[in-house]
């Protein structure tokens, strides 16, 4: 079994510890004998929906943002599009995230136009707001998933947008209506790093099995050694939790 | 200008404050009576700076403050002058206000004034404010490294920050830069006044490639992927900008050769009258970096090559900076561990040390640690290779055991979230006459420090006691 992924931006979305993700992914396919290919794809180069089941993107800094906020809209957000349409599987964090949606409109006002690939928009409440920052963790269907969020933009989902999960404690999209997160068929788009997979290992089985699933049909996913996993996936919780969910005025 | 009863009283409060938090064992009594100081009298730090009389230096910059102000203010008392200094975690304001009260008089006087000299390391954000305040001669900017996200904000935010400020500073104010930071480097196109620039020539000490946390890789001025000829760590390099032509300025002080010596190594710089050469305890280029930034600045301050060279051969290991404590026939050091680009030169001077290699790694998210743990993913831990013991502590001890196991340093990485015990299973399982590396974050290194300095004074870690 073989699964090809696309990394995007890996230089320049890559500021808090993203790259945990690529390693997570690696070593969650590998380890049950699925071969992972990882291709990264920067400024210019083009993305071809047909020939990837995974799209990985991090955050940034704000310069760069910019720069891949171009890039995306000049060279690969249509196909992007084609290929969520088509229910493939994207994870795309913070700046990623952002950059997903339909535009973030920054502190001064200056509006980035997104790829449109979630129905989700992102404003920036103005110099001086309050950033979100902190360890946050959310409940998801039967999981709850832990990480830590560090966002001066609010983001706020459309009709065609579920939320990945409800606050349990943080600030998650807004800060106001303490939903964290989009989900559009196999896109998901979230705040959290830190990095967010490895200590999230059945959220990044998830992942791992509907990339599969488009590709094999039903795979069973064998177990893995998850004790280390799971005591940091309970460390982050016990520490996330020692503040409720935040609320923001607004 | 403040009345002498008001900085009587700013004073007599900072004194105070210091001398309660030192009963409370508060930080070592220096952040905290700063800020008394600070709330009753602003002006407290511009009017007692102004009585020193050979002015201020300030030091800012990711990594390596700390050491770099230790080894100024050697060269400082070398060359005769009494040192004003605040003591390292007391950066901000309020530790300039403290030390500058803990050297006046009651009625605000400065003690032997005429040879008095401010050395401040201060943090990178607060670097405008303090230099408005102290009005320094000289200021030295060593490097720029993502460090603490949630606090500090980008790299490039501090960049910008930092160049605004280089703008406003007046004529008479030199520069000390590092010219192997684009990012550092690019604040001699702001600068007004006179610039020294420092890098490293000896390019036998380059690294393999850019790191992964590697940060400043665009050209600040057009956007453009820089090029390097050499990389040393980090993003630091011979660099250039293919898109707009800016480069690596040429260095007014540079390293010429670093050679390692007994845990110490052996450095060779030149300066613009001559060359000096030091021996300093410490290990890793980029101690080099420091010596190299703390020479600059002398250069800045215009002391002269033999005072230089003296002052920077006084130099001792500072608290947790490679303090080499011997306990029970062990060697145990102590490498505070911050930011990526930290930790993989602690990695280096690691996997530079031949013997087997038994590590403790205390990963904490306190305030002034970051509260962002994320960072442990951008340090290439990887290249740690083989490692004979490995204990793991900290109030985020899983997680930085699971960056440790994704190392492939075993699957089972062994934790202890008790310190005292941690430091104690790590000890035993070091052999006699072997080395133990501690690497802690900042508040675990307090804790840490606390510890082995209570073992080292009794020669034994195994008597009880609690943490």
């Amino acid at each position: 079994m073989k699964l090809r992924l696309a990394h995007l931006y890996p230089k320049l979305m890559n500021i808090y510890g993203d790259r945990g993700n690529i390693m997570c992914f690696r070593r969650r396919t590998e380890g049950r004998g699925i071969d992972l290919e990882v291709d990264e794809l920067t400024l210019g180069d083009r993305f071809d929906p047909a020939a990837y089941d995974l799209v990985f993107i991090g955050g940034a800094q704000d310069v760069e943002q910019r720069r891949v906020a171009d890039d995306l809209l000049d060279v690969k957000a249509e196909a992007l599009r084609e290929y969520a349409e088509n229910d493939g599987v994207m994870l795309a964090v913070c700046g990623g995230y952002q950059l997903m949606g339909a535009y973030y409109k920054g502190a001064d006002g200056g509006e980035l136009a997104g790829a449109h690939v979630l129905d989700i928009w992102t404003e920036h409440p103005g110099e001086g707001a309050q950033r979100c920052i902190g360890n946050i963790a959310i409940e998801r269907e039967d999981d709850t998933i832990v990480g830590f969020e560090n966002h001066g933009g609010r983001t706020y989902l459309g009709q065609k947008a579920r939320p990945l999960g409800r606050v349990v404690s943080g600030y998650g999209n807004n800060g106001i209506d303490g939903t964290e997160g989009a989900v559009y068929g196999n896109v998901f788009g979230t705040y959290m790093h830190g990095s967010l997979l490895p200590k999230n290992p059945r959220f990044a089985d998830r992942l791992i099995s509907l990339a599969l699933a488009k590709r094999e049909g039903d795979v069973q996913l064998s177990p893995l050694d998850d004790m280390v996993e799971t005591q940091a996936h309970a460390q982050a919780l016990r520490h996330a939790t020692r503040r409720k969910r935040v609320r923001l005025g607004g | 200008m403040i009345t002498v009863m008001r900085l009587t009283a700013a004073i007599v409060s900072a004194r105070a404050a210091a001398a309660l938090s030192r009963g409370l064992r508060r930080g070592g009594g220096t952040a905290l009576p700063g800020l008394v100081a600070e709330r009753i009298d602003p002006d407290i730090i511009r009017t007692l700076a102004s009585k020193l009389g050979h002015g201020s230096v300030l030091v800012t910059g990711t990594n390596g403050k700390t050491t770099t102000a230790r080894l100024v203010r050697n060269v400082c008392e070398e060359a005769g002058l009494r040192v004003v200094a605040n003591s390292e975690g007391s950066n901000m304001m309020r530790g300039v206000a403290a030390a500058l009260a803990g050297a006046a008089d009651w009625d605000g006087r400065m003690r032997g004034r005429k040879r008095r000299i401010g050395v401040f390391e201060v943090d990178e954000a607060t670097m405008p404010i303090v230099a408005r305040a102290v009005n320094p001669r000289a200021v030295l900017f060593s490097n720029l490294f993502r460090d603490q996200l949630d606090r500090y904000g980008e790299v490039e935010t501090v960049a910008a920050l930092w160049r605004k400020a280089v703008r406003d500073f007046p004529a008479d104010l030199t520069l000390a830069i590092n010219a192997d930071d684009p990012a550092v480097a690019s604040l001699s196109d702001a600068a007004v006044g006179t610039v020294i620039l420092y890098g490293v020539e000896d390019t036998s000490q380059a690294g393999d490639a850019l790191e992964h946390a590697a940060d400043a890789r665009w050209c600040y001025a057009c956007g453009a992927e820089l090029a390097y000829t050499t990389v040393f760590y980090g993003h630091l390099g011979h660099w250039r900008c293919p898109g707009c032509g800016r480069a690596r300025p040429e260095p007014d002080v540079t390293v010429s050769s670093v050679t390692s010596q007994d845990g110490g190594m052996l450095v060779k710089l030149t300066i613009p009258d001559g060359e000096i050469n030091v021996r300093i305890p410490l290990a890793g280029l980029y101690n080099a970096y420091n010596v190299a930034a703390a020479a600059a600045l002398a250069v800045a301050l215009g002391l002269e090559r033999d005072v230089i060279e003296r002052g920077l051969a006084r130099f001792t290991a500072g608290f947790g900076r490679q303090e080499r404590l011997a306990i029970d026939g062990r060697e145990v050091q102590v490498i505070l561990a911050k930011n990526p680009a930290g930790v993989n030169q602690v990695i280096r001077i690691i996997t530079a040390d031949p013997g087997s290699k038994h590590l403790a790694i205390f990963l904490n998210d306190g305030l002034a640690d970051g509260r962002d743990i994320s960072w442990i993913w951008d340090v290439d831990f990887e290249k740690l290779g083989e490692v004979s013991t490995l204990v793991v502590g900290g109030e985020r001890s899983w997680d930085m055991a699971l960056r440790l196991k994704y190392a492939g340093l075993g699957d089972h990485p062994h934790v202890e979230d008790d310190t005292v015990a941690a430091l104690r299973e790590s000890i035993s399982a070091t052999p006699e006459g072997g080395t133990l590396y501690v690497i802690p974050t900042y508040t675990a290194m307090l804790q840490v420090r606390n510890i082995l300095g209570r073992w080292a004074r009794r020669g034994a870690f195994w008597e009880g006691d609690r943490s």
